[in-house]
């Protein structure tokens, strides 16, 4: 891509990924939650794919560490889930109002499926480039 | 009012997306769809889904012009259009007939009927301590369905990645030479 949206990406990639870790962790308080943020947390990774190319991504997170992370977030919002089923009734995290850590088990389910969605839907994407890339070759 | 229009909107948007006959433009037209739609949760006061619809839009509005960027599909216009559009109508008349007849059965919008929701609303923030109360309900009352919607997304993401990995194409053309 060119210099300005090179410019531009390095600039405004890092405010996404803030804004998109902000969303996760008010998920309780105010509107928003694991499945929005952890797309949010995808697209500024995508963003920094379709500027700078595959290899600066890649560097960072490629396929088989975004298949770990994703199945580790499953692994973890099904242990949550399944010890509530096993009747662990104490919260995990203290029930006081409008703190950020707070409303037991609510906060340690966003994360999980932050990390789930968001280094899925990032795994597919990177799929579809690597699969474009290889016709062409 | 203003659902209205924006259904109208909406309507226009996804006639244009269906009429189309350049495909970026039909993309664009069907992200037009989802900023209605968005917008529209916006307004029926659903700030949850109104996030969660526009970020997902975004993300497959750039898959899908990644995906159709230089490619052009061929288009089928004749055939038997007859058969196909009066089937279609009577299909859409039916619907219609039904739905009718079911939205007059619904109760008045903000007063449930069934006696859970309230005792959720009354005492949601209390028991879990959560003050965005579609949180409370999703994450922390009915969260196996959370727990089903997270196992469909996973074997989605599982099977993708099954179906278009590469090393399979590599073996594969290894063997025709």
């Amino acid at each position: 891509m060119s210099l300005i949206v090179k410019t531009i990406t390095r600039l405004t990639v890092g405010l996404i990924l803030i804004y998109g870790i902000y969303v996760v962790l008010q998920g309780h308080i105010s509107p928003g939650g694991g499945f929005p943020g952890g797309i949010i947390i995808a697209l500024s990774f995508i963003h920094l794919l379709l500027a700078f190319g595959k290899d600066a991504v890649l560097r960072k997170l490629n396929q088989a560490k975004g298949v770990f992370l994703a199945s580790l977030g499953a692994a973890v919002f099904l242990g949550i889930v399944l010890g509530g089923f096993m009747g662990r009734q104490k919260p995990l995290l203290s029930q006081d109002h409008f703190a950020l850590f707070s409303a037991g088990r609510i906060l340690l389910c966003d994360i999980a499926i932050s990390v789930m969605v968001g280094t899925g839907f990032f795994v597919i994407f990177l799929a579809l480039v690597l699969l474009n890339q290889g016709e062409e070759d | 009012m203003e659902i209205h229009l924006i259904l109208l909107f909406m309507i226009c948007a996804s006639i244009v997306a269906v009429e189309s006959r350049d495909l970026i433009s039909s993309v664009i037209a069907l992200s037009a769809v989802g900023l209605g739609l968005s917008l529209g949760f916006l307004i029926l006061k659903a700030p949850n889904l109104a996030i969660t619809q526009l970020v997902v839009e975004i993300l497959c509005v750039i898959i899908l012009i990644r995906a159709t960027i230089n490619k052009d599909l061929p288009l089928v216009t004749d055939g038997r259009w007859l058969f196909n559009t009066i089937a279609t109508y009577l299909f859409i008349l039916c619907f219609l007939f039904f739905a009718y007849r079911a939205l007059k059965e619904l109760p008045n919008f903000g007063a449930p009927l069934m006696r859970v929701s309230q005792e959720f609303i009354t005492n949601g923030m209390q028991k879990t301590g959560s003050s965005n109360i579609v949180t409370a309900i999703t994450l922390n009352f009915r969260s196996y369905d959370v727990l089903g919607e997270a196992a469909v997304f996973f074997a989605g993401i599982i099977g993708v990645l099954v179906i278009i990995r590469k090393t399979g194409k590599i073996h594969n053309s290894e063997n025709e030479e």
